[in-house]
């Protein structure tokens, strides 16, 4: 198992990734079930809902219905997938995730697609920026991000026999390579991409490859970045913010959400749970609704950008 | 069909209701009363079940969809021996296992947490999905309020379940007329109720959900009907069967205190020893 990132993308888009893993996981475990909200020709899943009626689910467009019933089949012992656009996986069934999955102790995984920007021509009614932030206030939950298609494909694995609800938010697209097909994931364990002691960027998603691109301009410029791929936002791993914090003389946290209750406040969170004092820089949407465009337009607009990453790091240690 | 008539059990559970309340003073009397026939029906004389292994696997589930009738049910589940008849004495009170709405984490014998209205439509029929998929016979049970039917997600419900024929799940709307802030009728008027089940893809009947041989008449009606889920509006009326609740127009919430506590237990009293005598 390695890291393998050379910033080449990912040769599959992950809507093709989850339709191949759900499919392989379904043929694996019978308790398995997926539902999805008149999204699987969005999502890859549509050749598996028409080849198993037993185990694959449209529920039409009904969030809310979508994930009671889920918890339902939970409560009977089975193993439910439920997909749908994050902001519809999250805003439009929320107290149903809230009560009748995490409340009544039902385990069910939601994945939310599209995440932040990599919504593009869908805009701003369809680009979410708060789901992690809602998602991390459901108490016990797990929330998520994926980094790349070797990522993506271990955590629908891990997943499935995790208790409580679990938030796994993703892109249809695809991020750049980081992992090797084989490398080994534990929830609840950030991965350390480069070593440095100058500066911690924590970052996840999108935003984890920007992160590298930042790290090797900081290179050059002298400035030794630890660049962290903090995919598990909820539980966040103290022990490797600790090192960091502890390490290094500045943390910037950096992420396709809002900076306002997602993983920059989850790495606040998580220093004041240690009680340890540190320099901490939230980078990401800056309090801003979505709005429509191709991706690389709404990266500069909201400045989800390695140039803007390295901007925030020259501006913390100066 | 157990040794106890569904009616004299249901006056059983309406006692046990009434002095589990007053115990705590005040609760939601009103809609645990007008579903109490439903309810005594069915732990009487309808579901499978076994008050030693709560959570036997085929075993008929039942979803209190309005979640503030929970002290009946649990009325109903302590006269059936689910737990100790003295855990009544403990509704709502710091530590109990008997919460105002329905939670199946703390109560043996409640198959779904349930309180924010609608949400036990879909869960139903989650339950219900999984009973046809893991080929068991059992039934799941669903009740919901006359107000709830307000809430979308009940709706969303009601398109899906026809669509996977799921003719192991029967719905009863305990439509009592009223709702927290008063009629329905001045709030939403729900119109027919039935007629919207029908055009929904439902077998629907409308019945006196008040009269326990007509409640345990439509579960059979429904059963017998394949291939699609049935619904059953309960006619019923809200405090039913103590005419100290019934009389309070507003008794969605009310105290249960004092002389009118005594006059309430006196009349769940003289009811049930009307049918014993």
């Amino acid at each position: 198992m390695s890291i393998i990132y050379d910033g080449t993308l990912d040769k599959d888009q992950y809507k093709g990734v989850f339709g191949e893993a759900i499919e392989a996981l379904a043929a694996e475990d019978k308790d398995v079930i997926y539902l999805d909200c008149d999204l699987m020709n969005s999502f890859g899943t549509y050749k598996f809902w028409q080849g198993n009626k037993n185990q694959a689910f449209n529920i039409g467009i009904s969030e809310a219905n979508a994930v009671g019933i889920a918890a339902g089949l939970s409560a009977a012992g089975k193993k439910p997938y439920v997909h749908t656009f994050g902001p519809f996986a999250s805003r439009r069934c929320y107290d149903q995730a809230f009560l009748s999955v995490g409340y009544t102790k039902n385990s069910v995984r939601i994945f939310g697609s599209d995440a932040g920007v990599t919504a593009a021509f869908n805009g701003g009614t369809h680009m979410p920026f708060e789901d992690m932030a809602l998602y991390r206030a459901v108490p016990e939950a797990t929330v998520l991000e994926v980094t790349d298609a070797a990522m993506f494909r271990a955590l629908i694995k891990l997943t499935k026999d995790r208790p409580g609800l679990n938030y796994i938010r993703t892109t249809r697209k695809n991020y750049p390579t980081v992992y090797s097909a084989d490398h080994a994931f534990e929830i609840g364990k950030a991965e350390t991409l480069t070593e440095g002691n100058d500066v911690a960027i924590f970052a996840i998603g999108l935003m984890v490859g920007e992160a590298l691109k930042a790290a090797a301009t900081l290179k050059e410029k002298g400035i030794n970045a630890r660049v962290i791929d903090a995919f598990t936002i909820k539980p966040l791993d103290l022990e490797t913010l600790k090192k960091a914090a502890e390490e290094t003389k500045a943390i910037v946290t950096t992420e396709n959400h809002n900076i306002i209750g997602g993983l920059g406040d989850a790495v606040l969170g998580g220093l004041s749970e240690l009680g340890i004092a540190a320099k901490v820089k939230k980078h990401g949407v800056q309090d801003r609704f979505g709005s429509v465009g191709d991706q690389k337009y709404l990266q500069e607009f909201y400045g989800l950008t390695a140039e803007k990453i390295v901007e925030t790091v020259e501006a913390v240690l100066a | 069909m157990s040794e106890v008539s569904n009616k004299k059990f249901a006056a059983q559970v309406r006692l046990e209701t009434i002095k589990e309340v007053g115990k705590r003073g005040f609760g939601h009397i009103g809609g645990a009363l007008s579903a109490t026939d439903l309810i005594a029906v069915l732990y009487n004389d309808v579901m499978n079940y076994d008050p030693k292994d709560p959570n036997k696997v085929d075993r008929d589930k039942l979803v209190m969809s309005k979640g503030h009738a929970g002290p009946a049910v649990y009325a109903a589940l302590a006269l059936k021996g689910f737990f100790p008849i003295e855990w009544l004495d403990t509704l709502n009170q710091p530590g109990t296992h008997l919460p105002s709405h329905c939670d199946k984490n703390l109560t043996p014998g409640i198959d779904m947490t349930t309180g924010s209205l609608g949400q036990g439509v879909s869960t139903s029929i989650g339950l219900a999905l999984a009973q046809k998929l893991d080929g068991l016979d059992s039934y799941t049970y669903l009740c919901t309020g006359d107000g709830e039917l307000d809430e979308g997600q009940c709706w969303e419900g009601a398109l899906f379940a026809p669509s996977q024929n799921l003719d192991n799940l029967i719905w009863f709307v305990d439509y009592n007329k009223r709702q927290l802030d008063g009629a329905t009728e001045d709030i939403i008027d729900l119109l027919n109720v039935a007629a919207k089940f029908e055009s929904f893809g439902w077998h629907a009947q409308s019945i006196d959900g008040g009269d326990v041989d007509a409640i345990k008449a439509a579960i059979e009606v429904a059963k017998s009907v394949k291939g699609k889920p049935s619904a059953i509006v309960l006619n019923t009326t809200k405090g039913a069967g103590v005419k100290y609740v019934e009389d309070i127009f507003m008794n969605h919430h009310i105290p249960l205190v004092d002389e009118g506590l005594a006059e309430a237990i006196a009349q769940c009293e003289a009811g049930l020893a009307a049918i014993e005598a």
